[in-house]
């Protein structure tokens, strides 16, 4: 995350909505920067989240003295969108046009990619391992991988 | 007709094996640029050698020599094999090129269909979120380009991993990524043979973006570690709201992809420098040789039809079909 702050404003509302999505609480502005590595400003952050409530991306509730942010996800869109799942799911054979970050793992791609992680994990300094705090999240949602919170 | 109208169609197999190899060793982003170009020049020289045939049969038609105004015992005197060979060659054409048209309405399609799960959902900038507990995540093409990305995926990363997941999906967006996977497509659907290139091409499309993304958050182990905890979060929580597939048919990419970016960069390795100059030779003569193959047959049925039509031409071809 190297100089984070000098982005164009649209990957900073990116980046906020990704750690909101991300966390399993609703967090308030000094969360929400804490958990990008603190690299940017506390009223960058509090701006960007103030943009994202009046669009309707985000839903706020109050915490404390401040507000707590959390995604706003309609029912019915998610709803909407599993109906079309069906239809979505046909032709998994073919070659697409969508760029995908990750493709289909075989059983041997898979244990040769957890002693390739094993390896970047060993090598791992302190240093970076402080860095990536949050990496509790992604070890509690391992098995459960709960719904969404939807804002009632 | 002469020789040179056949070397077009043959040159796919020696080329997309020489090109396989020598994306190996280049750089990814030259790879990938590499293939897609191979595949769609070849394309189109053994296209144009399908037509140049089909033409050359139907000039052999009564009816279509008597439109041309062509001596048709002058151009019987000439193989006439021509006539089956036309015949088939028209029908290999239309084939090629119907399945070239299902697929970019297929690719329009999917693309379609993608953008509108995306706009049912929520985003923010350049990133939309679908509110799905499996992992999974896609650049999306269009005006503008959009990252997709399942709440799944995000809760299996880390900040410092999303970040590399957002860089990795932004350098698709911004290369243009797709129109390269659309031109080997159609390339693959004009000629059977290059449909070698695809996966190559879809291998380096990711690597390109991989050494991107390691380059922005200035740290490759991270950008490793990104992608293989991501495919190992797809794999134990496979997303529903997948459109279309990406999935490679042969064995999965990912581990390959890591390991090359815990290796040293690309550009450091330079001793391979020397077998690529071989392979490239041999990938810049296929091509050359289709070229020019190509011209040459043309510039044959062109002569003969002069021929036919009564006029000298400054050719001295013997008139061989």
């Amino acid at each position: 995350m190297t100089d984070i702050a000098r982005r164009p404003a649209g990957e900073l509302e990116a980046a906020v909505l990704a750690a909101l999505w991300a966390a399993h609480a609703p967090l308030t502005p000094p969360q929400v920067q804490q958990s990008l590595g603190g690299t940017l400003a506390r009223t960058t952050v509090a701006t960007i989240l103030a943009r994202l409530h009046d669009k309707g991306t985000v839903v706020r509730s109050r915490s404390g003295r401040a507000y707590a942010y959390t995604p706003a996800v309609e029912d019915e869109a998610a709803l909407a969108a599993r109906r079309m799942h069906s239809e979505l799911e046909k032709g998994d054979d073919r070659n697409g046009v969508l760029a995908r970050f990750v493709s289909r793992l075989s059983p041997d791609d898979e244990r040769v990619l957890r002693l390739l992680l094993a390896q970047t994990d060993a090598s791992r300094t302190p240093a970076s391992t402080a860095s990536t705090a949050s990496t509790r999240n992604t070890a509690s949602t391992r098995k459960g991988s709960p719904e969404p919170r939807r804002p009632r | 007709m002469t020789w040179a109208v056949w070397a077009p169609l043959l040159a796919p197999l020696l080329a997309v094996p020489a090109a396989r190899r020598l994306a190996e060793i280049l750089a990814p982003r030259t790879a990938a640029l590499l293939l897609a170009a191979t595949a769609a020049l070849l394309a189109l020289l053994s296209t144009g050698s399908l037509a140049l045939l089909t033409a050359a049969g139907l000039l052999r038609l009564p009816v279509i020599a008597e439109i041309g105004h062509l001596s048709a015992t002058l151009m019987r005197r000439g193989n006439p094999i021509y006539l089956p060979i036309g015949a088939l060659a028209a029908l290999l054409l239309a084939a090629a090129v119907c399945a070239a048209c299902r697929a970019a309405g297929r690719h329009r399609a999917d693309l379609l269909r993608a953008a509108s799960t995306a706009d049912r959902h929520g985003g923010a900038g350049d990133l939309t979120v679908l509110p799905d507990s499996g992992a999974d995540a896609y650049a999306l093409p269009g005006r503008p380009g959009r990252v997709v990305v399942t709440a799944g995926m995000l809760r299996r990363l880390d900040a410092r991993e999303r970040e590399v997941l957002l860089a990795h999906e932004r350098a698709h967006l911004r290369g243009r990524h797709h129109l390269l996977i659309i031109c080997a497509d159609l390339a693959a659907c004009l000629h059977p043979a290059l449909r070698g290139l695809r996966a190559p091409l879809s291998f380096h499309l990711e690597r390109w973006a991989d050494e991107s993304a390691a380059a922005q958050v200035g740290d490759r182990r991270l950008a490793a570690r990104a992608v293989g905890r991501a495919a190992l979060a797809a794999s134990a929580a496979p997303a529903t709201l997948r459109p279309a597939a990406a999935l490679a048919a042969s064995a999965g990419p990912v581990p390959r992809r890591v390991a090359a970016l815990l290796e040293t960069p690309p550009r450091a390795r330079l001793t391979v420098l020397r077998p690529a100059a071989a392979i490239a030779a041999v990938l810049a003569a296929c091509v050359l040789a289709s070229g020019v193959s190509a011209l040459e047959a043309a510039d044959d049925l062109h002569a003969n039809i002069e021929l036919a039509q009564g006029e000298p031409h400054h050719h001295v071809h013997p008139f061989t079909g």
